[in-house]
């Protein structure tokens, strides 16, 4: 009996011994990585309703012994197995013993088929008030140019090797969107998930120390004092209420792989101005929106197994993600430049950075820019419209990259 | 596809296209805005918002 209570304490110390081992050491980096994604979201503010799932996620995952992502077989397949009885294969009566773990079957249903960025994007179309960019729709060229950074990582990921697919999903970190990146990557680099999500999510928060310094290196002090003129309202409400649907069809029929997402933050954006479905939009702003983001969160956060994570893929990803969202800041304020010289210098160039999709971050960002350089400078109607158009830009060029890719037979 | 020419195609056609696809939508919604102009309903229900 001694014996047999030494065996059991034994048997207690399983995961702790795992954790001394060579892989356990990588579990341990992994286990410190979740604990400071928690970190930044609880103390520093940095995301959190995303890096508190995901570092959870993380934690969980890199337990040894966890099998919350183990992939067991279709309840189908066991049925069969066990109708087979002892003529089954053994190798197959042993997987048939292996349940799915939890947060594997969260992965299944959400991540794996696309289904939880799409109805957050349900949730932020519902959020969303394109009004400032209706104002004034030139603005939305703005968020074409803010998502150049996309096609130059994808160049800069091709050239460090990566398959074609995989740079794909790197570069669309570029997008300053994380559920566009998490979109694209499940489809395409399901192994770069992880990195690729995290990435994405910590550089739209640090969007406020990324972004200024670029803004101010590229502009003089002429450029950023520039004054704009006051947003007047000229937008009725039929133009609000059928915006969302033109631009559903004109991007669908353009880019018809890139439907899912521009479809999904459109039925938001419709929902929002139609009136008459309020329940609807309420919850998709709220109970859908926040459940999908908790699932996503756990299910992303569980793809960080300290085997697939701990790579020097990883840090490149981080590198190519950053190069991303600096090459967008470029591009957006030399847009904003080039435009201020054809307008004959009526148009602030520090609008150019909100042409992102990380919203309202990016218009907060030149608001308080341009009254750094210039106390009687209102620029945040305007930063807000360009903002507005990085959210529509961004969809809009993973669209027009992923049907450039089917039509080049890649996918 | 070799990797030059497919990164080059992907940039030329993604920023070509996403361009063009932003381009149409500003004329779409200027065209929304003279199809429906503000009117002075819009105004009222913004006076009283």
């Amino acid at each position: 009996m001694i014996e047999g209570i030494f065996t059991g304490l034994l048997g207690l110390t399983d995961g702790v011994q795992a954790l001394v081992t060579l892989a356990g050491l990588k579990q341990i980096v992994m286990l410190a990585i979740g604990g400071t994604l928690i970190f930044l979201g609880v103390k520093k503010d940095v995301e959190p309703l995303l890096l508190v799932p995901i570092g959870f996620g993380c934690l969980l995952v890199n337990i040894p012994g966890s099998e919350l992502m183990h992939q067991g077989i279709d309840i189908g397949a066991k049925q069969v197995l066990e109708a087979m009885g002892p003529a089954a294969p053994e190798a197959l009566k042993a997987m048939a013993k292996d349940d799915t773990g939890f947060i594997r079957s969260i992965y299944n249903m959400g991540i794996a088929n696309e289904l939880f960025p799409l109805l957050i994007f349900i949730g932020i179309g519902a959020m969303t008030d394109f009004g400032p960019l209706l104002e004034n729709p030139k603005i939305l060229l703005f968020g074409a140019a803010g998502q150049c950074g996309i096609f130059l990582t994808l160049l800069l990921a091709l050239a460090l090797g990566f398959p074609h697919l995989e740079a794909v999903s790197i570069a669309v970190i570029g997008a300053c969107d994380g559920p566009t990146a998490i979109y694209v990557a499940s489809q395409y680099a399901p192994q770069l998930l992880g990195p690729i999500s995290v990435a994405a999510y910590s550089y739209m928060a640090l969007v406020p120390i990324i972004q200024p310094p670029i803004m101010k290196a590229l502009t003089t002090e002429k450029e950023r004092t520039t004054t704009m003129p006051v947003v007047k309202r000229s937008v009725s409400a039929n133009t609000k209420l059928l915006f969302p649907i033109v631009v559903t069809v004109v991007t669908g029929l353009i880019a018809p792989k890139g439907l899912p997402l521009m479809a999904s933050i459109m039925l938001g954006n419709f929902m929002r101005e139609c009136g008459a479905v309020t329940r609807l939009t309420k919850a998709s702003e709220n109970e859908i929106a926040n459940i999908a983001t908790l699932f996503l969160g756990i299910a992303i956060g569980a793809t960080m197994a300290a085997e697939d994570f701990l790579k020097p893929t990883t840090l490149a990803i981080f590198a190519l993600g950053f190069v991303a969202i600096c090459l967008d800041t470029v591009v957006g304020v030399g847009f904003g430049k080039l435009w201020y010289v054809l307008s004959g210098g009526r148009m602030n160039p520090l609008i150019g950075a909100a042409g992102i999709s990380a919203f309202p971050m990016a218009a907060r960002v030149v608001q308080a820019q341009g009254q750094r350089y210039n106390k009687k400078n209102f620029l945040l109607m305007h930063a807000m419209g360009a903002n507005c158009g990085g959210q529509i830009g961004s969809v809009a060029a993973a669209a027009v990259m992923l049907s450039v890719l089917k039509g080049l037979g890649l996918i | 596809m070799d990797k030059a020419t497919f990164g080059l195609t992907m940039m030329v056609v993604g920023i070509g296209g996403t361009f063009l696809t932003l381009a149409i939508l500003i004329w779409s919604i200027q065209l929304l805005k003279k199809i429906f102009p503000l009117s002075a309903e819009d105004g009222s229900k913004a006076n009283r918002g």
